[in-house]
């Protein structure tokens, strides 16, 4: 009779009490982000799972119809390979790019001897100038007929190209616009090399070691895991990559967008298309929701893909242990 | 003796030159391309300032300085609609942020339980997660169930359940609290709740702010939300949407599509002066475990 019931209630009935207790203020505490969670991460990738296998227009209620879409949008639809090519092209060039960039700006801050923080503040402000205004901006500066670069290139007597308007140099001109926004970067390094012990540096000196060795066999090393991290986040922002590349189409190409107005996405000839605005051409523009969730998944494996590499890291930033 | 001399005098000069022309080097660099940085910033504002027939030329300097530009633009219908929608966004959404993600927060850094490693997955896989993957869904309870679609109330309200990066990062902060602070408030006889407002809370203020002005950012300069949900009723747009539209209703006009972009730009930048120090301390910490 005694063995039958559980031992921890018998002995010590507190115990139960207060592990219920303690059950019900982790349930409290939590309960906005369970509730987020359901709601707005779990409850919508069943239903996108659901609907990838079912034709759907948004008003008569979805049928079932196999693999169609994914058929349709790894056979038939013409921006898929164009996007996912862009998105290699981004990730080889753009995220690559900034890195240097935010190395080279970050070294150049620390060793700059005055106005340290004014370099900082200058190179730092332009990423977080809004995106859609700093696109603007850059489609004006970029414009082939009044741009003030084009002229300026112009008094240089060199031939410039029309940017936004051809399809060879939008992404080079998305690529400038993303490093003059190289600021988190520049921060994220300086954090980092001031964080490497200038007792290696001066070991490295004594050594007979010249700048370039010490940067290669001193500062490399310890900056690896940053690189890592910023070679991850770097591509995980570029499944992300929308406004930027959506408002210099629609703003350079003269189309005015909005919902269910036909217009020819990534301007100019498929050249800035990335993978979350084939979501909204084809949900929202062409109402094919169930090619739509198609991409939403291909789009969500993907990310996980690289969050996984993030988290699987053992050496510091994003793991789930303390 | 006259060797020796002369050596001592000559040695310290070649040094004290390298030294020098690294300084010059170093600096004109630094100047160079902070220049760089800063122009887009200049051209913009000079071309805001143009006529509207300077505009159509190649001219980078503006004559006369138009400045009824900027008044004008303030005045076209929509502009200060769009700027009471962002503010209302930007506001409620961190407010509603900050409230919900800290109790979530405070359980991931300090409470034991079964499960919360895989917890800490989820809310990381949820802030690496393009908004597109689970907008589709979304959209289609928003509108079919709620009739929510044309304003910015979609938006809002997500907000009051927390928010991955938001959670992520005051995590990050409260590991920072000494654990002893929470000892001694636990032998007083404080409770959860009590500790997170009267002890927690005030000891990572700066990272309350630092979280509070990334969402207050991340709000202010959302375009993707404000297209999909509000793009059907002009009253509900905000600066980034209807900045875009600008250009289009105004094609050949840079000179007031670039006073428009001057006025969405501003208010961020200056807000970036007051708080530098708020804003820097948080990116870094979003890169180095603190």
């Amino acid at each position: 009779m005694t063995l039958t019931a559980p031992p921890g209630s018998r002995r010590n009935p507190g115990l139960r009490s207060r592990r219920r207790r303690e059950w019900l203020r982790n349930l409290a505490f939590l309960s906005p982000w369970l509730l987020g969670t359901g709601l707005f991460f779990i409850y919508p990738l069943v239903s996108t799972a659901y609907l990838s296998f079912t034709r759907y227009d948004g008003f008569v209620s979805p049928t079932w119809n196999g693999l169609d879409n994914w058929r349709f949008v790894f056979r038939d639809y013409p921006f898929f390979w164009p996007a996912m090519r862009n998105t290699l092209w981004f990730v080889g060039v753009l995220v690559t790019l900034r890195i240097v960039a935010g190395l080279v700006l970050g070294l150049l801050v620390i060793h700059v001897k005055s106005g340290s923080s004014v370099f900082r503040t200058v190179f730092y402000a332009p990423f977080l100038a809004p995106p859609v205004a700093g696109t603007l901006a850059f489609v004006f500066l970029l414009n082939p007929g009044t741009g003030p670069v084009n002229t300026l290139l112009g008094h240089l007597g060199v031939s410039a190209p029309s940017w936004f308007n051809d399809p060879t140099w939008s992404k080079p001109a998305l690529t400038l616009l993303a490093l003059w926004g190289v600021g988190d970067l520049m921060v994220i390094f300086m954090a980092a090399l001031l964080d490497v012990p200038r007792e290696l540096y001066e070991a490295a000196s004594l050594d007979g070691a010249g700048a370039t060795r010490r940067f290669r066999h001193v500062t490399l090393p310890h900056l690896q895991p940053i690189l890592l991290f910023a070679v991850i986040t770097g591509v995980i922002a570029t499944m992300q990559y929308y406004t930027e590349p959506i408002v210099a189409g629609q703003v350079a190409s003269g189309q005015i967008a909005g919902s269910g107005n036909q217009f020819e996405p990534g301007y100019p000839g498929g050249s800035t298309l990335t993978l979350p605005q084939l979501v909204y051409n084809l949900g929202f523009q062409r109402f094919d929701i169930g090619a739509a969730c198609v991409i939403a998944l291909v789009l969500f494996v993907l990310s996980m893909v690289f969050a996984a590499f993030l988290m699987r890291r053992g050496s510091g930033f994003l793991t789930a242990e303390d | 003796m006259t060797t020796t001399q002369s050596i001592s005098a000559v040695q310290p000069n070649p040094y004290r030159r390298r030294a020098m022309l690294e300084w010059i080097a170093v600096h004109s660099f630094a100047v160079g391309l902070a220049l760089i940085f800063v122009l887009p910033f200049v051209f913009v504002v000079l071309t805001a300032l143009m006529s509207d027939q300077q505009s159509l030329t190649r001219d980078l300097w503006p004559n006369p300085f138009a400045w009824h530009n900027l008044v004008d633009v303030w005045h076209t219908s929509g502009f200060t609609t769009w700027w009471r929608n962002t503010l209302l966004y930007a506001v409620c959404g961190t407010a509603l942020t900050l409230l919900s993600s800290l109790p979530v927060a405070y359980a991931l850094a300090y409470f034991r339980f079964r499960g919360r490693n895989i917890a800490m997955m989820v809310v990381i896989a949820t802030m690496m997660l393009p908004p597109q993957v689970s907008i589709i869904p979304l959209y289609l309870v928003w509108a079919q169930d709620f009739h929510l679609t044309g304003t910015l109330w979609p938006l809002i309200i997500p907000l009051a359940f927390g928010d991955a990066f938001s959670i992520f990062l005051l995590r990050q902060f409260m590991l920072t609290v000494p654990p002893a602070y929470l000892e001694a408030a636990k032998i007083d006889g404080c409770g959860d709740f009590r500790t997170m407002l009267r002890v927690v809370i005030p000891m990572i203020r700066p990272a309350i702010a630092a979280v509070g002005l990334f969402q207050f950012f991340y709000c202010w300069n959302d375009y993707f939300g404000p297209q999909i949900y509000a793009s059907e009723n002009p009253g509900a747009w905000t600066l980034s949407y209807g900045l875009q539209s600008f250009k289009s209703a105004h094609h050949t006009d840079w000179n007031l599509t670039m006073a428009a972009t001057v006025l969405v730009m501003a208010p961020v930048i200056v807000l970036f002066f007051f708080a530098q120090k708020a804003f820097i301390e948080g990116v870094t910490l979003t890169g180095v475990k603190g």
